[in-house]
């Protein structure tokens, strides 16, 4: 299993496609890791700079349908090669979604309002977040600022895709 | 047959029959009846398949594969890519593999080769797999894993269906199209308004629809985040299905009525039950255009008239079959396209090039000033064949009007090919109406 949590990357925006996550010129790279230097280059977000503020970075907190567009695996791939294992946000796009677990990923949706709250709290601050996967629960800390617990359940399947470590394994001993 | 209270819809139904486990209650394991693979997504899979000792296919016979992203390969790591899939396709005896003077993109060569049959199941390493839901099949784009998984063992699981039920009521004004419809649709839900739904499209105007417009339909329903898109499948499916199912071909039909009742039952039932539904009076439709960087912002062309461009691009899985060659060509003749616009058309198959060939279409477009390449995705994605500029603007047939999508900076306004015709004759963005 993948480990969860650790400084957060604040994405404010809405729709964030996989275009922008990892562009289309870079999908003929075959490895995995030599995605790593090119992505979110092409996010549109003011005063955003993938070269700067990926850097320790290790969740993203973000907003609704993340993740939208093209299907290319490529996405979750060039987040988890910057040590980017965590999204959370309002909604994702479905194939996304299912990319992230594929891959053992966590792509956790919480309520519009607690999204809402968690920016205004915490955007702009040094901020940590530690992932209980038993308890299900998020915690966001920050410097002089009161922890906030979030709670999430994922499904059994998802589950099993984390704690196994894929999709791959699961389908081949079974069908 | 006991009697169910509520009727089914075309998607429930698929689900049903080729159920083969729910390992847990919100993942539906399905049987599929076609894979379809190409060269940006496979080699993954494919090399990942290889490094775990699992280097096999469920089917040789029901998986199809094609390059058709970058071709003819434009370095060597787009030459390696090809390599990869075609080496692969040889050695498992994958005889439905198009390679160059054969291919064209996935999703308009697929249908055009009868591969896709209502009541199928599809995946493909592809988010605009869902266009092959027109033939009233369960179509949809999946990542590598699931593509993997897809290949070795013909399954792939999806959450238990909801549809959205989409009434496209009235009839289209001359010169408006299937994809200011489509447009239109998005605007009206936005681009998650369909997420985790099969978008079925329903009512007089997609009945009217040939196969090319219920494709492009079809095909842009991921971008307001549907699963797959649907049509019912009816006298134009099996029409076209004919030279593929009938006596001619394999044999499955005597008559076309009695493909029809075959493939009357996938359709939804009257009493079936939907998650949600949309009434769109396509009657008032004007043509229309994207602005901005996401597929649900939309205007009547009107209102962007005089917006200069400078490239123009015709071709994709969206709007680059025989249809809208003629389409556009019909607004390009006797023309000429504006000093200051590069006009580039990309038949979408080498079926559709030959047709245009023979229709003298592809002359019209090169005495307009057309540019006219290999059948490919090419500039559709920004990866070869077209790339913007910097700042440089593109009105195009293709789907996504996404920052970057067809080069770093470039501004790209998705529009019909009629109105793309009329935009490179123009240099400035209008509808063929417009045009003196
Ligand atoms: S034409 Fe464009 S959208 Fe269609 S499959 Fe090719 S790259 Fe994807």
């Amino acid at each position: 299993m993948k480990q969860f949590g650790g400084k957060l990357l604040f994405l404010d925006r809405s729709d964030i496609n996989t275009d922008e996550i990892i562009p289309a010129k870079y999908l003929t790279e075959i490895s995995k890791e030599a995605l790593k230097p090119f992505c979110l280059e092409d996010l549109k977000l003011p005063d955003f700079d993938s070269r700067r503020d990926l850097a320790g970075k290790s969740a993203i907190l973000t907003r609704g349908n993340f993740g939208c567009g093209s299907s290319r695996e490529h996405a979750p791939w060039a987040l988890e090669v910057n040590g980017i294992n965590i999204v959370v946000a309002e909604s994702f796009a479905r194939i996304f979604r299912q990319n992230m677990y594929n891959c053992g990923m966590l792509a956790i949706e919480l309520p519009a309002a607690q999204i809402d709250e968690l920016f205004l709290a915490f955007k702009g601050l040094d901020t940590d977040l530690a992932v209980d996967l038993n308890a299900g629960t998020l915690k966001f800390t920050a410097p002089g600022k009161a922890a906030y617990t979030a709670q999430f359940k994922l499904t059994e399947f998802e589950s099993a895709l984390v704690k196994s470590g894929g999709w791959v394994q699961f389908a081949a001993e079974r069908y | 047959m006991e009697k169910k209270a509520a009727g089914k819809s075309l998607a429930e139904k698929i689900f049903e029959t080729h159920l083969v486990d729910k390992p847990f209650g919100e993942a539906w394991v399905l049987r599929l009846d076609a894979v379809f693979c190409h060269e940006i997504t496979t080699p993954v899979a494919i090399n990942d398949l290889v490094s775990k000792g699992m280097d096999r296919v469920f089917d040789p016979a029901k998986i199809k594969a094609v390059i058709d992203h970058v071709t003819p390969a434009k370095d060597s790591k787009t030459a390696l890519q090809g390599k990869i899939l075609r080496d692969w396709a040889r050695r498992h005896g994958i005889k439905d593999f198009f390679d160059i003077g054969r291919n064209g993109v996935c999703h308009a060569l697929f249908p055009e080769k009868g591969f896709v049959r209502p009541g199928y199941t599809v995946i493909m390493g592809d988010s605009h797999t869902c266009t092959h839901g027109a033939f009233g099949a369960f179509a949809a784009g999946v990542g590598t894993t699931d593509l993997e998984v897809g290949i070795l063992k013909g399954v792939c699981a999806f959450k238990p269906p909801r549809t959205m039920r989409i009434n496209l009521e009235g009839s289209l004004k001359p010169g408006v199209t299937a994809k200011d419809v489509i447009l239109a649709l998005i605007a009206q839900i936005g681009v998650s308004g369909a997420t985790d739904k099969v978008m079925e499209f329903r009512g007089p105007v997609v009945d009217s629809l040939s196969m090319e417009g219920r494709m492009t339909l079809c095909n842009m329903a991921i971008e307001a985040g549907g699963t797959s898109g649907v049509c019912m499948p009816d006298m134009t499916t099996v029409n076209y299905l004919w030279p593929f199912v009938g006596p001619d071909g394999e044999g499955q039909f005597k008559t076309k009525e009695e493909a029809l009742a075959a493939y009357k039952v996938w359709w939804s039932d009257e009493d079936a039950s939907y998650d949600s539904v949309v009434n769109l009076d396509c009657s008032a439709l004007e043509p229309v255009a994207t602005v901005g960087y996401k597929p649900d912002q939309v205007r009547a062309i009107s209102e962007l008239e005089g917006t200069k461009v400078d490239q123009v691009y015709i071709g994709s899985c969206t709007n680059g079959r025989i249809e809208d060659l003629r389409e556009a060509a019909a607004v390009l003749k006797g023309r000429r396209i504006a000093d200051s616009v590069r006009g580039i058309l990309s038949p979408a198959t080498p079926d559709v090039y030959a047709q245009a060939l023979k229709e003298g279409l592809i002359q019209i477009f090169m005495d307009a000033g057309f540019c006219i390449t290999n059948p490919t995705c090419g500039a559709c994605l920004g990866m070869s064949n077209g790339v913007l500029a910097e700042g440089e603007v593109c009105a195009s047939t293709t789907n996504r009007n996404f920052y970057g999508r067809m080069g770093k900076g470039g501004m790209v306004h998705l529009m019909s090919p009629a109105s793309a015709a009329a935009t490179a004759v123009a240099g400035y963005i209008t509808s063929a109406d417009k045009l003196k």
